[in-house]
């Protein structure tokens, strides 16, 4: 359990960062906590040429609160978001999703751009990032883009950064007044992946219901308030709607039943938390 | 029995553990820290990604070309160099450390590569070619015990390796005379102790006299240095093995390093340089050993009040790929103990050993204990709900009677002490069972799913080393000559300057060696605990050892520290001696205290421990006549009460047995099927308890182990014989939050026959433990079976009634869903092509094609007109490999539709897959290619990814379906995942 042999660029700034991974193309990597992908280069399962580390560039360790949504730059490790003061107040959900990411010594190192870069299924802070309609800011030598949550996320690990280009920030749309926010997990252990995962946003209007850990990426549906006799029949459309998987430790029906049940409790939690 | 009076001296007490501050401050001397020679070259192990496959080829031309590389051993080297492992039964197989012919799990060594360091190691095993030939796998043991099933040894002919019947007492009788037959059927599942740190072995050889020195975390039993000597084909003081001081955990596990160490050590003789290997997570998980699975029916004659008049055992036990010595000695721990805890005259036993392709299994924390309490405990629940009895009273009417010990059972164990009737008694009483049953009562009523279980078993410590030799028939065990007993050794020196240093051939993993052996011993000498030093590693070449020696069957307490305690009270009579001509009073008159020996009528008649200890080396002269020397006394210890296996087959397998009595409340969540234990009782009597602390430590241990057998873990197979738990994201083993802390209760029946008067306690709650948790839970449900591990879905989905169907038709993505535990991956699609269906026809069989659709293709070479072969890259996200692959065209039916077969393999592991392709020409000019494919994958990437393989897989066959439609100039028939799919390889170009 050795990585192959590959190329490591600890970059000081952000043009030095993107240089390489032009250069390296397809065969580069950005690190930066490197919880979920030292084990995969340990494993050879990710067998990069070039490994660009960009947590000694300073520009992206940077936690901005702008024009309604906090920008985390690429270099903020989780617990740093997590210890953030505001957050409780302006992010309930991602304050509520956090300690389910991991364990309190991944977070310690993890950043909250790669989990979204590494987008796991059942990762916690894509789910969240959909739920919210967030945005993530690419950077490559040839410029900037941004692109929705919706559109970020393509796959199983599969994202739209393309080979050149890397994260350099997301943007979680802060609280609106009026709305509130439920996060609830199912996991076989505290800290595993998530079996199912419900984030729910009410709004004035209305309540959106994301999941994850039950299709290849998070998903997300506006959904009846509480009380309407068609939240059971959408949980249920959802539910059959999101092709669950299976593992070793969830059938699809009982991913189905959590969406369901789990959903269900989330989204009442959610409109009880409006103010 | 009563209790021990509270202990005068260091014995009895949790004095402060000596290997606590070194461990706690990252001191350790675990076997990854210990130094290595100058020079030493370090190993990479290839192992085998199929089940089951012949080898047909292995090319290691390009991994010896790899600068750094020095050598690469494979089965002919081992073959050549060794002779096969010895194998505890008759029977016409051969084990080897390697695979020899045929690989039989996956995880088997392949290859062994040796080199500069380990990152080259592995960079050179990914550069051998193998060729596999793949046989169907059997990995289920009643599979494999059928006739027609894959066998996995030819020369064996099937894959029961071994048959035994046993009867003791007349159990036909006693069946045909009892007004109720009870059975239960189990199957246990494969688990482990999962140790932290993992197998490490540093082998040398020296060629001038043809011997092989070897450290290696192994943990015993010793009798497998004699396995290694022979395979190794070196007498035994030829193979010098020597242990780490401490252990990162063993529970049995390290035992299984052995075939390594032979692996090793033919490393270092063919590399002429020593050679270390530390063993990756992965290997640990796939292809250490773990504790056999096994499929038991178990039924009993019962009398109208509960009480058992026979029982009817039937054991399957799966051993895996090989056996390996001692297997199948886990099917034979208990032998003695198939009654457990309770009074039973009449047995009736069938014991098979099977084969299967799966990892050969090893000791294991409970060793036999868990799968056969789980049958015996779930039994007495059954009897006690067919018979509408309370189960507690089931279990009292059977216990052996108070008054009765030393108890022969019928199976040929001697029950040294207990009270069972009155530990439980106070097991009900202390552990507050009325409470837990009023909590049972109210949460029932408000319509949760609340279950109480019970268990009480007997806990065998200090293994028989003769128990195995019932595998044999009682004329081939005359054949083979009487074995038995359990030889423990101490050795107790005292220096020129007085101070005592203790010897023991056992190996630490956590029984706080260093710390009771210097409270026996000091007790003895009557010296503070710290004037006692205690040396813990091993070293085959100079300690004093045996076959029995070694860290396993709970034998510390009361084998290892009773022969310290025999050493240091036959070296303390002779200082008494000693001291007597000094003090001028009677040798009987002086006793050893607080540092000094004194007359034990004026202790101011005294002299210092040194002074006296001193005389046999400065001295000698000076010494009475009847004491030779002071300085160094060795013991060995065997009980008498370890006799071998009788012509009746009366096997007392085991000189201790503890007694437990556990009892629990659960809840089960109904919507998500999660178990929450709400109380856990444990009731131990493990004799005269050394160390409260680390009593108390060894149970709670236990229990955890026991949790996570019962909550959490389970080594998962494929069908196919594919390993699916290859990380510990999906072997789950429970932490802190996952384990209450139990509530341990004592109840204190000294030995009488170990010379503390202890028993062993380590064990008991993996064998106690996870049947009292299934009981709870069936119990809470209402469920007339229960199998382990509990995982919340399976409990949801049994609770669940019909689910609730889909109004609209279930959304097809690429693939269907995957059924649980198969790697099988099927879909189906289609597109449509602006072509007609002969131009299209024409394109497939274009290997220019091929080429351009086949993700990460470097290169397409046409064999045939029908057969490519192509290097791809393969993956999703940042999981890529590379592979070779396979393609061929088969049923052709130009221009209709065409089988595309193909597989892949490389470093990561192996895809094999078909589909069928249509072609149906809706317009002119425009034709609809289907397709429908099925693919198994399998190796490493099937053991590390099981949670996200097959969405992976998935996307990988997508991808080129749909690019061979895209290239064929097709737009795809639906968004979505196509539009994705279309990102995706936008990526790639």
């Amino acid at each position: 359990m050795k990585p192959a042999p590959f190329d490591f660029l600890r970059a000081e700034t952000l043009p030095e960062a993107l240089d390489s991974l032009a250069e390296a193309g397809d065969e580069g990597r950005v690190i930066a906590g490197g919880q979920s992908f030292v084990p995969m280069l340990a494993m050879r399962l990710a067998r990069p040429a070039v490994l660009v580390d960009i947590m000694g560039i300073a520009e992206l360790r940077g936690l901005d609160r702008g024009r309604g949504a906090l920008r985390v730059g690429a270099g903020v490790r989780q617990a740093e978001l997590a210890s953030w003061p505001d957050l409780a107040e302006t992010l309930p959900l991602v304050a509520a999703a956090l300690p389910y990411v991991g364990h309190v010594q991944t977070r310690s190192r993890g950043t909250v751009c790669g989990s979204l870069a590494h987008a796991d299924p059942s990762a916690e802070l894509p789910l969240c990032l959909i739920a919210l309609g967030g945005e993530v800011h690419l950077r490559s030598r040839k410029g900037r883009r941004s692109i929705s949550a919706q559109d970020f996320f393509l796959g199983m690990m599969a994202t739209a950064v393309a080979p050149g280009e890397m994260i350099e920030a997301v943007s979680f749309p802060l609280k609106k007044k009026g709305e509130g926010y439920a996060f609830r997990e199912i996991a076989r252990r505290h800290g595993d992946y998530a079996v199912v995962a419900c984030a729910a946003v009410a709004t004035t209007t209305g309540v959106r219901l994301a999941v994850g850990g039950v299709a290849d990426t998070p998903q997300m549906r506006p959904m009846p308030l509480p009380g309407s006799v068609d939240l059971d029949d959408a949980l249920n459309d959802f539910a059959w709607a999101l092709n669950s998987r299976e593992d070793l430790h969830a059938t699809a029906r009982y991913r189905r039943e959590l969406v369901r049940q789990l959903g269900r409790a989330t989204i009442e939690e959610a409109v009880r938390c409006r103010d | 029995m009563t209790a021990n009076p509270p202990a005068s001296g260091w014995t009895g007490r949790s004095v402060a553990r000596v290997e606590d501050a070194a461990l706690l401050t990252g001191r350790g001397r675990y076997m990854d820290d210990l130094p290595i020679a100058a020079g030493t070259l370090h190993a990479a192990i290839l192992r085998s990604p199929h089940a089951h496959a012949i080898i047909r080829r292995i090319d290691t031309a390009k991994a010896l070309a790899l600068p750094g590389v020095t050598c690469v051993l494979t089965a002919e080297d081992v073959c050549r160099l060794s002779r096969a492992m010895t194998v505890g039964v008759k029977a016409d197989v051969e084990a080897w450390p390697i695979a020899v012919e045929r690989v039989r799990y996956v995880g088997e060594p392949v290859a062994v590569i040796v080199a500069i360091d380990r990152y080259v190691a592995e960079d050179a095993a990914d550069l051998i070619e193998v060729d596999y030939e793949t046989l169907p796998a059997v990995v289920d043991p009643r599979a494999a015990a059928e006739a027609g099933a894959p066998v996995l040894h030819p020369s064996l002919g099937g894959n029961v390796i071994n048959e035994r019947l046993f009867r003791y007492g007349d159990p036909e009788a006693a069946f045909a005379a009892a007004p109720r037959r009870v059975a239960v059927t189990i199957d246990y599942p494969r688990n482990s102790g999962t140790p932290i740190e993992t197998y490490g072995v540093v082998a040398a050889y020296d060629p001038s006299d043809d011997s092989y020195d070897v450290t290696a975390n192994f943990q015993g039993p010793f009798s497998i240095h004699a396995v290694v000597a022979r395979a190794l084909n070196v007498p035994g003081n030829r193979m010098r093995l020597r242990t780490p001081l401490d252990s990162g955990g063993s529970f049995g596990i390290k035992q299984g390093v052995f075939p390594y160490m032979i692996l090793l050590a033919l490393a270092a003789r063919v590399a002429n340089r020593p050679v270390k290997w530390i063993e990756d997570r992965l290997e640990h998980l796939a292809a250490s050993v773990s504790a056999t699975n096994r499929v038991t029916t178990l039924a009993a004659a019962v009398e109208a009040d509960g009480r058992i008049t026979a029982l009817d055992w039937d054991q399957l036990e799966d051993c895996g790929a090989h056996l390996r010595a001692p297997e199948p000695a886990t099917l034979y721990r208990m032998h003695g103990n198939m009654t457990g805890a309770y009074a039973i005259r009449n047995v009736a036993i069938r014991n098979r050993v099977v084969l299967t392709n799966k990892t050969p299994t090893g000791l294991n924390r409970g060793f036999g204990g868990p799968q056969m309490y789980f049958a015996l405990e779930r039994l007495m629940q059954r009897i006690a709900i067919e018979l509408g009895l309370d189960p507690l009273d089931v279990i009292r009417r059977n216990l052996v009677p108070a008054g009765s010990f030393p108890y022969r059972t019928a199976t040929g164990a001697l029950l040294d002490s207990g009270d069972y009737q009155a530990a439980m008694a106070r097991a009900v009483l202390d552990g507050g069972l009325a409470d837990l049953l009023e909590r049972q009562r109210k949460a029932r009523a408000e319509g949760r799913l609340y279950g109480i279980g019970y268990t009480a078993a007997v806990e065998p410590s200090v293994s028989n080393m003769g128990y195995i030799t019932a595998v044999l028939s009682p004329a081939a065990r005359r054949k083979a000559g009487p074995k038995n007993g359990a030889q423990a050794t101490a050795t107790i020196g005292i220096d020129p300057l007085g101070a005592v240093t203790v010897k023991v051939a056992s190996v630490p993993q956590g029984q706080g060696h260093r710390t009771v052996l210097a409270q026996v011993v000091a007790d003895v000498l009557g010296l503070k605990l710290d004037a006692v030093r205690v040396i813990a590693d091993v070293d085959t070449g100079r300690d004093a050892w045996s076959i029995a020696s070694g860290n396993y069957s709970s034998r510390f307490a009361p084998a290892v520290a009773g022969a310290a305690k025999l050493a240091a009270d036959r070296i303390a009579e002779k200082l008494k001696r000693v001291a007597a001509g000094q003090l001028n009073v009677p040798a009987e008159e002086v006793e050893l205290a607080d540092g000094r020996a004194r007359a034990r009528a004026n202790p101011d008649n005294a002299v210092s421990f040194a002074r006296v200890a001193a005389a046999a080396h400065w001295a000698p002269g000076t010494l009475p006549d009847d004491v030779d020397q002071t300085i160094r006394e060795t013991v060995f210890w065997t009980p008498e009460q370890l006799i071998a296996p009788d012509d009746e087959d009366a096997v007392n397998s085991s000189l201790c047995h503890g007694f437990i009595f556990d009892y629990c409340g659960v809840e089960v969540d109904r919507v998500t099927g999660a178990v929450r234990i709400d109380r856990y009782v444990t009731m131990h009597d493990c004799g005269r308890i050394l160390h409260p602390g680390m009593v108390e430590g060894q149970v709670t241990g236990g229990f955890a182990h026991a949790v996570g057998a019962a909550l959490l873990e389970e080594y998962a197979y494929g069908p196919d014989g594919s390993f699916l738990s290859g990380t510990l994201a999906d072997y789950l083993i429970p932490t802190v939050m996952e384990v209450p802390e139990p509530v341990i209760l004592h109840y204190e029946s000294p030995s009488p026959f170990t010379p503390l008067g202890a028993k062993g306690v380590g064990e008991g709650n993996c064998m106690s433990t996870p049947v009292c948790l299934a009981n709870a839970v069936a119990d809470a449900c209402g469920f007339d079976e229960v199998t382990l591990p509990l995982v919340p879905a399976r409990i949801a989905d049994r609770l669940a009634g019909e689910e609730r169907p889909s109004r609209e038709a279930p959304a097809k993505a690429a693939g269907a869903e995957a059924r649980p535990g198969e790697r099988k991956l099927t879909g189906e699609g289609s597109a449509v092509v602006a072509a007609s269906r002969q131009a299209v026809w024409d394109m497939l069989l274009d290997p220019k094609t091929l080429e351009a659709v086949i993700p990460g293709a470097h290169g397409v070479r046409k064999i045939s007109p029908t057969h490519f072969l192509a290097d791809v890259t393969l993956g999703v996200g940042p999981v890529k490999g590379r592979y070779r692959a396979e393609i061929e065209l088969s049923d052709l039916q130009e221009p209709e539709a065409v089988t595309l077969s193909g597989g892949t393999d490389g470093a990561l592991g192996f895809g094999r897959g078909s589909g069928r392709i249509t072609l149906t020409e809706e317009a002119p000019g425009q034709t609809t290619v289907r397709y429908v494919y099925e693919a198994a994958i399998g190796g490493k990437v099937a053991s590390v990814g099981g949670r996200l393989l097959d969405g992976a897989a998935r996307v990988v066959i997508g991808q080129f379906f749909k690019s061979l439609a895209a290239h064929a100039g097709g737009k795809p028939a639906s968004a979505g995942l196509l539009a994705r799919l279309r990102t995706l390889l936008a990526r790639r170009q």
